[in-house]
């Protein structure tokens, strides 16, 4: 059967979206085949021309790159970052990060849906990081997003799927890949995800701050096929704590 | 401006609410559990009693390091463009009572610094002066920062506190980041070591940061010189100062740098405060613990093994290839060294021995959008 993530008319087998921007370089490479993703985010600001180790030189060229803006703090410069990003050949494909508090790294809803609007108008596939809102995701469909990146917890976090009664929601009511993104921790977590229907899971830190770096890339490529096998199957029914009732409130019905 | 004296005093204010040598273990215990400290929490892991708690603060100091910061150090170098000084600061070799050699580069003399600077592959400078708005006024340093442009990503400044509008003036060349360090916040001590020039003025210089924020910098630093006084009251003052600006203004960077008194010209004297390395160490970590988000930088007034090791351990950026002389990169250094330096690695070292770490050195961690 064929199952394949659909962004921006662009097809990919894995749904496993890698972040680049706590390992070292020389790392990249195998995390990548290790953990089978095709797409990998990178901070454009590190991508930058010039100045040391270029983080482009260390990403295999059948990876698709998913520049970010972060950095910018509103939608005025999350638009000059995008540009900028094209400019110096990254592709079309841009995830919006729009942060205005540095403590939290929590993304600015308003400012997000602005920039989208202005960068899906000029054409590129826009992938915008955001807080599990409702009305904020329908704004985003409007303004001409390509996927929904809603976050699980705060970035770098590694607690989980702290928002997942809101996730699911935007899965319900989006008709846009919804791909869980920030503070996913554990492969169980990204499994669960990929469960509830999001269309796929972006990790960084939970790889790059684990034991044995490779085999936990592997472990989240495996844990990310398992839960959309599972989505996919349909999940099997859960029983209440009190079973079925043996005197049924409708047993006294006659015709 | 009423808010701008508010965290001032806010910060006086707590400077001695705490006596560090009552906190016990169990104090600190409590610190090491929690995930968000209060300003308690924080003077308990100052405190003598968090002495021997120093490796598990390391390692949870290392652990919120990598996940807020991943791998990567960032790597940069300042250039002192003109050592003249106005104040008269016991503590410092650019004293304008020291008779060192006094200069200001030209800005064809900066070109060349900046051009040798850049060779080294660095996007990230730092341009530092003296305390002379006559010798190096705003202009000449806007100057300096609009030529920097032509090479580097992220220009930084430490000079001088200026007004809002200045900041604003200095942005708009394509400045990004200002330091300055209150070097004490003991108001008393303050006056005893800052003899003469405005750096008197205890209240202009500590709301420098919150004037570099309204004048459009994207990031400020802090830092105390610790071993002017008692250097827990200042680490503690500093990471007061940073929490309440990052409060007051989500969107800045914050950083914070940990210099302690080290030998200078013309000085002899024992210091009483002095601050051995395990202690400054307590306070990197201390800062981290309580401070997660903030950037910590390391000058090369520390040794090369403490600087990496502070790097794998809490702080997220290092300079390198460092001239703390007036010149002496493009061209002869012209003028006398601010104070001594312990870490003379060219920039290659620096990215050898992070690598030997398993850290990754950055050069490039910004966009100027200015």
């Amino acid at each position: 059967m064929s199952d394949k993530l659909v962004l921006g008319g662009k097809e990919f087998e894995s749904r496993f979206i890698l972040g680049s921007g706590k390992f070292s370089l020389d790392m990249i490479k195998a995390v990548v085949e290790d953990g089978g993703a095709e797409i990998i985010t990178l901070a454009l600001r590190r991508a930058n021309v010039g100045g040391g180790e270029n983080i482009l030189d260390y990403i295999p060229e059948n990876v698709t790159l998913l520049p970010n803006t972060s950095g910018a703090r509103n939608a005025d410069e999350a638009v000059r970052i995008a540009r900028l990003s094209r400019e110096l050949g990254c592709g079309d494909f841009v995830k919006v990060e729009v942060v205005g508090d540095n403590k939290y790294l929590l993304p600015d809803n308003a400012e997000t849906v602005k920039a989208v609007e202005i960068l899906a108008k000029e054409g590129f596939v826009v992938l915008p990081y955001m807080y599990p809102d409702l009305y904020t995701a329908r704004d985003l469909v409007n303004a001409g997003a390509a996927a929904v990146m809603p976050l699980a917890a705060p970035i770098g976090s590694n607690k989980g799927l702290c928002t997942k009664d809101f996730i699911k929601i935007l899965i319900e009511e989006i008709d846009l890949p919804i791909i869980v993104d920030a503070g996913i921790g554990s492969p169980s977590q990204a499994c669960e995800a990929m469960e509830l229907g999001a269309a796929a899971v972006m990790a960084n830190t939970a790889i790059a701050t684990a034991g044995d770096i490779y085999q936990m890339a592997k472990a989240f490529g495996l844990a990310i096929k398992s839960g959309r096998l599972a989505y996919l199957s349909g999940l099997g029914r859960v029983l209440q704590d009190s079973g079925e009732a043996s005197s049924p409130l409708t047993g006294f019905l006659q015709d | 401006m009423p808010e701008e004296i508010s965290i001032m005093d806010e910060v006086l204010d707590l400077y001695n609410k705490y006596d560090f040598n009552e906190f016990t273990s169990e104090n600190v215990e409590t610190a090491l559990q929690k995930e968000d400290l209060d300003f308690k929490d924080f003077a308990a892991l100052l405190s003598p009693a968090a002495e021997p708690y120093l490796e598990q603060m390391a390692q949870k100091a290392q652990r919120l390091t990598r996940s807020r910061f991943g791998n990567t150090i960032a790597i940069f170098t300042p250039i002192y463009i003109s050592n003249y000084c106005e104040n008269q600061c016991v503590y410092c070799g650019f004293n304008c009572k020291n008779k060192i050699h006094r200069a200001k580069l030209n800005i064809d003399e900066i070109e060349k610094e900046y051009k040798a600077i850049a060779e080294t592959g660095l996007k990230e400078i730092l341009i530092l002066t003296g305390e002379s708005r006559k010798a190096s006024d705003i202009e000449y340093i806007g100057d300096a920062v609009m030529l920097a442009k032509k090479y580097f990503s992220l220009i930084g400044l430490e000079i001088y506190p200026v007004d809002a509008d200045e900041y604003k003036y200095l942005h708009e060349q394509g400045a990004d980041f200002v330091t300055v360090f209150q070097e004490t916040y003991d108001t008393e001590t303050y006056k005893k070591v800052h003899l003469a020039g405005k750096k008197r003025i205890f209240s202009y210089r500590i709301n420098a940061q919150e004037r570099a924020i309204l004048g459009g910098m994207r990031g400020v630093g802090f830092g105390a010189l610790l071993g002017i006084a008692d250097f827990r009251h200042d680490a503690f003052s500093v990471g007061v100062h940073a929490s309440l600006i990052q409060k007051k203004y989500p969107h800045a960077e914050i950083a914070i740098s940990v210099p302690r008194l080290r030998p200078y010209i013309n000085s002899k004297n024992e210091n009483p405060n002095e601050v051995h390395e395990k202690q400054l160490l307590q306070v990197i970590c201390a800062y981290r613990l309580f401070l997660p988000y903030a950037g910590i930088t390391v000058s090369t007034r520390e040794r090369k093994n403490f600087r990496d090791n502070a790097a794998n351990i809490a702080a997220t950026k290092i300079s390198a290839g460092v001239c703390v002389g007036i010149g002496g990169r493009g061209e002869e250094e012209k003028g006398d060294e601010q104070f001594e330096i312990n870490d003379r690695r060219s920039v290659d070292e620096v990215v050898s021995s992070l690598h030997d770490y398993g850290l990754q050195p950055s050069f490039n961690e910004y966009i100027r959008l200015i």
